[in-house]
Parts: structure tokens; sequence; C-alpha cells
């Protein structure tokens, strides 16, 4: 089963090398703790489909709003891959 | 050939757009005309006949506006680093001592730290810091993003906030000449965006000047395996009966793919293209430029600014010159004046006249010439007005008009800031064409990358295209 918390943090930390993702609270929106905006969710969901082969549709990236939110959308589209 | 995406043009935009597609392992193809990338912001070699060698020329690149400190965050160039993963050091940029506007009898001093322009504005205009602050809200909160923001026009926005024309007409100097493709006013919307990004953000440059630039984008669309071929111009781009375009035909071959961004300008697009009902209108707007190489740098007591906007009347002229240049106002640029060059050895000076591209093409090759020596001889007069006890003697010159920038850019007419009529959101006329770049009305190095970024986020991966 993949970590996939650990593979969104990996992510985030490729895309925004400069971010603390040491202490992400997993119920806080991302972009509260981060300085994250649109065009990083756009990456966050293009290294998904480029490493991993997930794909998320576009009206579901809101679902990628929390880590905890993250984890219970993508896991099941891991769990297929 | 088959491909995923086409970009016409490695300038800034393009060759940014490239990197966004190859990093998501789309095939993408970009196509330049010229021999070497950075379109407008581009560079030279001259052959220095005093010591043998070749001296290299920055075009385009006075300063990088946008500037921030490292790890400062939300900041289109903070964005920039992010999307091109890209780190701050790599562009070494040294920040700008402090620039300034110069009218008769008054001067505006402007910095990386914003307070100062306040604080200048305070002093020499202290009925009006009120309502310069009531617009600096107004600026802050516009968002010049939204791709859907029709025109208006600046100076009448100005005159609801600022009672005092003088100035009015220095805050809109530097503004309008580093990016305004209209006559005498700008798109408020273009007017937030270099606002932001002249006075809240400021100057820097990078160290080794816009090659810097260049060589970080190129090493990042090797690295990628992006297909970049130089010399190859594209001659027609190709649409079928249903208005989509298709390919492109460059050096007699037909290329293919889905998307194509252009870059080269929206005019010179619809050039390659099917005939179309409105024709986007060419710019007026056109510059020269001296650059000189001086045996020694201006000291810092005679001259500490690192770009001065020169204006020698209250009212600031901004269209073409009435007779091939107008030296009544320039901008000068200081290159040696950012912080952290080396204070010794050869200095440079490039002063920047507005001039009228139509008067400029009916020169013969020896009225050109000699044209362009008057133009020399003015920069140079101003340059001694400006900083008279500069003793210090011109090793080397050289001129560029109207012409070299239509020469070498391909831009109609010479322009620099391209079209009066953008394309926001950079669609055309046809399906799967878009306009990336100037002509979709993000300005200055930071803005094109960001206008290549986003067109190809938009409609190379998250494919709105198929919409």
């Amino acid at each position: 089963m993949a970590d996939v918390r650990q593979i969104v943090i990996d992510i985030i930390s490729d895309i925004a090398p400069d971010e603390d993702v040491s202490n992400l609270d997993d119920a806080k929106s991302l972009r509260e703790q981060l300085d994250l905006d649109s065009m990083d969710f756009l990456d966050i969901v293009m290294e998904l489909r480029k490493r991993h082969k997930v794909e998320v549709p576009q009206e579901d990236y809101p679902k990628l709003a929390t880590l905890a939110s993250c984890v219970s959308y993508l896991s099941p589209k891991f769990a297929t891959v | 050939m088959k491909y995923d995406a086409i970009v016409i043009g490695a300038g800034m935009s393009g060759l940014a757009a490239g990197i966004r597609l190859a990093m998501f392992d789309k095939k993408v193809l970009i196509l330049e005309k010229h021999s070497i990338p950075g379109g407008l912001n581009s560079y030279y070699q001259r052959r220095n006949f005093d010591k043998g060698g070749v001296r290299q020329f920055d075009v385009g690149l006075h300063a990088l506006t946008n500037f921030i400190k490292k790890g400062e965050k939300g900041k289109p160039f903070s964005k920039l680093l992010k999307q091109l993963r890209l780190s701050y050091d790599d562009f070494k940029l040294c920040p700008q001592t402090h620039s300034k506007i110069l009218f008769p009898g008054v001067e505006l001093k402007f910095s990386n730290e914003f307070e100062l322009l306040l604080s200048e504005i305070s002093e020499k205009f202290p009925g009006e810091i009120d309502h310069f602050l009531k617009l600096t809200e107004k600026v802050r909160s516009f968002n010049e993003l939204d791709l859907s923001i029709t025109y208006s026009s600046s100076r009448a926005v100005l005159k609801e906030f600022i009672k005092d024309e003088l100035l009015i007409e220095m805050i809109l100097c530097p503004l309008l000449i580093y990016g305004s493709a209209w006559e005498d006013d700008m798109d408020f919307a273009q007017f937030v965006i270099m606002f932001k990004s002249l006075y809240f953000e400021g100057f820097g440059r990078p160290e080794g000047g816009v090659r810097t630039i260049l060589s970080l984008l190129m090493k990042k669309i090797n690295d990628l395996n992006a297909d970049i071929r130089f010399k190859t111009a594209v001659s027609k781009i190709l649409v079928n009966d249903s208005g989509e375009a298709f390919g492109v035909i460059a050096n007699g071959e037909e290329f293919y793919a889905p998307v194509i961004l252009s870059s080269i300008g929206y005019p010179e697009t619809v050039r390659l293209t099917p005939e179309v009902a409105s024709t986007p209108r060419i710019g007026a707007m056109t510059f020269m430029e001296s650059i000189f190489i001086l045996d020694k740098k201006i000291p810092l007591h005679q001259n500490d600014s690192t770009i001065i906007f020169y204006n020698n009347s209250n009212k600031y002229a901004y269209r073409p010159a009435d007779h091939f240049f107008d030296s009544s106002s320039a901008v000068i640029c200081f290159p040696d004046n950012y912080e952290s060059q080396n204070k010794e050895g050869e200095g440079t000076v490039r002063i920047t006249f507005m001039a009228n591209y139509s008067q400029w093409r009916e020169l013969d090759k020896s009225s050109y010439e000699s044209m362009k020596n008057k133009v020399g001889e003015s920069s140079l007069e101003l340059m001694k007005k400006l900083i008279p006890a500069f003793d210090g003697k011109v090793l080397f010159q050289d001129i560029f008009s109207p012409m070299t920038i239509e020469r070498y850019t391909w831009h109609l007419s010479g322009t620099v800031y391209g079209s009066i009529d953008k394309t926001r959101d950079g669609r055309t006329p046809f399906k799967n064409l878009y306009i990336i770049g100037t002509d979709q009305g993000f300005l200055g190095i930071v803005g094109s990358m960001l206008s290549g970024i986003s067109m190809a986020n938009l409609h190379g991966l998250m494919g709105a295209n198929e919409i």
C-alpha cells in the first residue's frame, strides 16, 4: 500500500523547495499553511500523473485541499495502479 | 513530424512555455527564426578593434523588474521560479541602488523599498501624498491577472486620485516607456502590472546580464530534451476548414500539433494564417538605443542612480518622435550601478530615445549611418548634461534603430511592446492557436515568462484545447 500522505508531501517539497513541510496539519488547508497557488496545485496533479500514473480530473482539484482529503481521495486511485 | 505542441519563437515566453510542456513529457517543438534565443531580450557581439577578441552586448534588458529578496513568497518572480523549478540563486540577481525620475527642477527617487518613493512624494508633493496612498491601495487590490478585463485609460484613473498634473506625468513616465504599446497612455491593467513590478518590487540585474537567464532556460530545454531549432522561420500556420490550427510550415517542412503557441506578436502571427476579419493593429512606439563603453566607470559620487528616466519639460510626450528621434526625453541605464557589480574597469552606459519607424525606413544607407551618428552625439550631449563632472572617454559605441529591432526580432515596424490590440486570454480567431508573450499583455521578462507558463498550463497541460 502506497504512503499517499508521503507521496503528496514529496511532490510539494519538489515543487516548492523553500517550504517547510515537516509540521503540516493534516486537517488544515494546504494553501493556508504553505505558499501554494493554483499553478502549484496544477503541478501536484501533473506530478501525480507523471510519477504515479494517477489522474485527477479538473473538477476534482478541490479534493486536494488538505493532506487528509488528499489521502482519502487519492488512496483508492493508488490501490488500482 | 507530429508533436504535442509547437511553440513559435524562442524568446522569454516561448522558452518558458517550452520548458513547462517538456517538463510533463509533452513532445514539444520550439521554432526560432534567429540563430540564438532571447527574442527582444537577446545579445550580440562586436569585434573589439583596440584589444582584439569580441565585446558582448545585451539588447532589451535594462533591468529585471519584479525584484524580490531571497525567500519572498507569493510574488510574480517567486511563482516563476517554482513553475520552472529554478532556484533564486541561479539568477545571481544584483539589486539596483535606486533609480530616479528626473523632470525640470524636480526628481523622484525610487528603489526596491517602496518607502523611498513614498517619502520622495511626501517631500516634493506634500499635498498629494494622501491621494497617492489611495491610488496605491487601488493598485494593490486590483486583480490584473483577470483575463476578462477590457481597456481603460490609466490617465483617467490617475486623474480621479491625483490633482497635480506634474506628479501624474512623473508617475507615468517609467511605466509608459518600460511597457506601453499605446501612445501617451496605457491600459489600466497594464499600468497596475507595471506599477507593481517597478515601484512595489523594483529592479535587479542578473550578474552576466541577459545571457545568465538565457543559459538557465536553455539548459532546462536541453535537459528535458525539448526539440528546439534555430534559423527555422515559420512561413505558414496551417488551419483546416473548421478554423482549427493544426500545424506549421517552417523551412519548407511541415510540422503538426494539436496546440500552437505563438510568441512572435499578434499581428505577426496572423500574417501567417489565413485572412482574419479584423487584423490586430501594429503599435507605433519604437525606440533606439546608444550603447557606450567608457574607459572607466562613472564614480558613484557623480552618479549613483541605476536608471534615470529623464524628461526636459513638465509634460511627458510618449509618442513617436517628430523627427527620427527625440532627445527631449530618455532612459539612461547605468548597468554598473547594480550593487555588487565590479567597480573597476570599463564602464557602460545605455541611452534610449523614442524614435519614428516610418522616417528611419526611408533612409538610404549613408543617411542612415549619419542619422545614427547624430543619435550618438545627442546621447553623449545628454550624458554630459546629466553628469558634467565625468571626464572618461568613449572607447566604443554602438547604436540600434527601429530598423535593427525589426531586422532581428521580426516585430513589424520595430515595435518593442507589440500590438495595441492585446489578447489577454491568448485566444486568436483560430482554435488551438494561442498568443503568448508581449501581445498577451504581460510585460517585462518576468511577465513574458509567466505568460508563456500560464498559456502552456492552460492550453497544453490542462487540455483546455479539447473543450
